[in-house]
């Protein structure tokens, strides 16, 4: 089943989704696959992601892991929220991930890293 | 006996179960099943003949010589070339392009104009892009307007002295718009400008004519048309060949050489450097002389009157969008459509689960997806062994896609 609950729920019922007035760093990327694009806005305050919010268009996978991942990463370190290993969202989102989807989990992981670290958005 | 009937059992990858059910494959545009006679073909020739060509000196390669050339002669008859210095063998349709790009590399002047459309594959934009920032040249694009059609109105104004080259698709592979290329080919020349055509998705639907289009090149791949992968044609005019340096070197595009310069080979070979995809020649040949049997006039019809049903089926569920002319005399094998709150890759993987595979996404067209304001799209496209029952399942499982995630 490559639609677990968990995707089907957090496609639906997003928490996270949503920009941030102002955020201290934000990042986009998209995925050469399909040319989805999406968006992470983080406040950072002591070191710490005090919030964060993604958006973007993109295919249920991608939009379920990115929400996945704010919520695992808001009050972490900066540190800690840059390396969230993939393995850790492949076991929230619950699905059988084919390797031609891999790069749907993982955009918002390298999307959360770039903002984290300040990159520039390529145009 | 409808076409499928008379095909279908050439096919031994169609009986495969896909996710428990029989597999409806509809993702030919994108790469084509191959029929037995393809696959014995192949296998009998490296059982039997191979060795490289042209130069062996021995049994086997005088046989593997004869094998590939006799396919060069077969795929000239199948386009419609007058001579067979026109057919050069290339790895795929991009390479053909990009071999084209090469020589014009070499001839192009800062200032000169590239003309695209806006519906083309990267495949016949990026090498353009390549050599005009090589060279200080420009790359103008026709725009696509209303239903997925060419501004042609634009396409005259684009044109201009200073055009050197036209590079559009003869049938775009989202849209499925079959483009008025044979105007447009003489409008270009009338301009002074050369003509490239991608028939990357046209070859295996339409009967072609390359003469009497009277394009200078012509492009496309054995693998979209019941061949194998890793060979595609390059037709070009022999009148513009003859006049064009090589861009890319190697064995075989040579006649004589010494450490500081060589001479070129004749035509055709002069665009054909290193050890030629052999096999896959046999394979093309193999290819070319089935649909040949089939005939192209039914393999149209057939093809169109599947895109016909899948429109009408597609069309009458809600939330469905479909891309490119209605009509479906005006189009090739492909329907591209999109389902109100699906992804399209979302459409898809949930479409593989009741065993029909289409494509989704961009399909390598993102200068039309952003001209449409959609990300990508979902495409069914069709072959000669598809049948009216797999429209039929196709239409149900699109049917099931709405409120599905």
């Amino acid at each position: 089943m490559v639609y677990s609950d968990v995707i089907r729920q957090r496609f639906r019922n997003p928490r996270y989704r949503g920009s941030l007035p102002a955020p201290d760093t934000s990042f986009e990327d998209v995925n050469p696959l399909c040319g989805d694009r999406i968006r992470i806005d983080c406040r950072i305050a002591d070191g710490r992601l005090t919030d964060a919010r993604h958006r973007g268009d993109s295919c249920a996978i991608c939009a379920a892991s990115a929400d996945l991942l704010v919520e695992l990463v808001l009050g972490k370190s900066v540190e800690e929220a840059a390396s969230v290993p993939v393995s850790t969202l492949l076991e929230r989102l619950g699905a059988d991930i084919r390797s031609t989807r891999m790069k749907c989990v993982t955009l918002p992981l390298s999307v959360l890293q770039g903002a984290l670290e300040g990159r520039e958005v390529a145009r | 006996m409808t076409l499928d009937e008379q095909t279908r059992a050439d096919f031994p990858i169609l009986r495969r179960i896909v996710h428990g059910q029989p597999l409806v494959y509809l993702d030919s545009a994108a790469s084509s099943q191959k029929p037995r006679q393809v696959l014995e073909a192949m296998q009998s020739y490296y059982e039997q003949t191979h060795a490289n060509v042209h130069r062996s000196i021995h049994t086997l390669g005088e046989e593997a010589t004869e094998v590939y050339e006799a396919a060069r002669d077969a795929v000239r008859v199948f386009i419609g070339a007058r001579f067979r210095e026109e057919v050069i063998f290339t790895r795929g349709t991009t390479d053909g392009i990009n071999i084209v790009a090469r020589a014009l590399a070499l001839i192009l002047q800062p200032g000169d104009e590239i003309l695209v459309t806006e519906m083309e594959h990267h495949s016949n934009l990026i090498p353009w892009q390549m050599i005009c920032r090589e060279r200080g040249a420009v790359i103008k694009a026709v725009p696509v307007m209303g239903e997925g059609v060419l501004d042609l109105d634009a396409f005259g104004r684009l044109l201009s002295p200073r055009t050197r080259l036209v590079a559009l698709a003869h049938v775009s592979n989202v849209l499925g718009t079959i483009n008025p290329v044979t105007d447009m080919t003489r409008r270009a020349h009338e301009a002074g400008a050369l003509v490239l055509l991608d028939g990357a998705q046209a070859a295996p639907h339409l009967a072609l004519d390359v003469a009497a289009i009277g394009c200078d090149f012509y492009v496309l791949s054995a693998h979209k048309m019941l061949g194998p992968t890793g060979i595609g044609v390059l037709y070009g005019r022999r009148e513009v060949l003859e006049r064009l340096e090589p861009g890319l070197g190697g064995s075989e595009m040579i006649k004589e050489v010494w450490i500081d310069h060589a001479q070129w080979n004749d035509l055709p070979w002069r665009f054909e450097p290193g050890t030629p995809p052999i096999a896959e020649a046999v394979g093309l040949h193999a290819a070319v002389v089935y649909l040949d049997k089939l005939g192209m006039a039914r393999v149209e019809a057939h093809e169109r009157a599947l895109c016909r049903l899948a429109m009408d089926a597609l069309e009458r569920i809600s939330g469905v969008t479909l891309y490119g002319p209605r009509n479906a005399e005006l189009r090739g094998a492909v329907v591209a459509f999109n389902v109100e709150g699906i992804h399209p890759h979302d459409g898809a993987a949930l479409l593989d689960e009741r065993g029909v595979g289409v494509r989704a996404g961009h399909h390598c067209a993102q200068p039309l997806m952003r001209r449409l304001g959609i990300v990508g799209t979902l495409r069914a496209s069709f072959s000669v062994y598809n049948t009216a029952a797999e429209i039929a399942r196709l239409s149900e499982a699109v049917q099931s896609l709405r409120g599905a995630l």
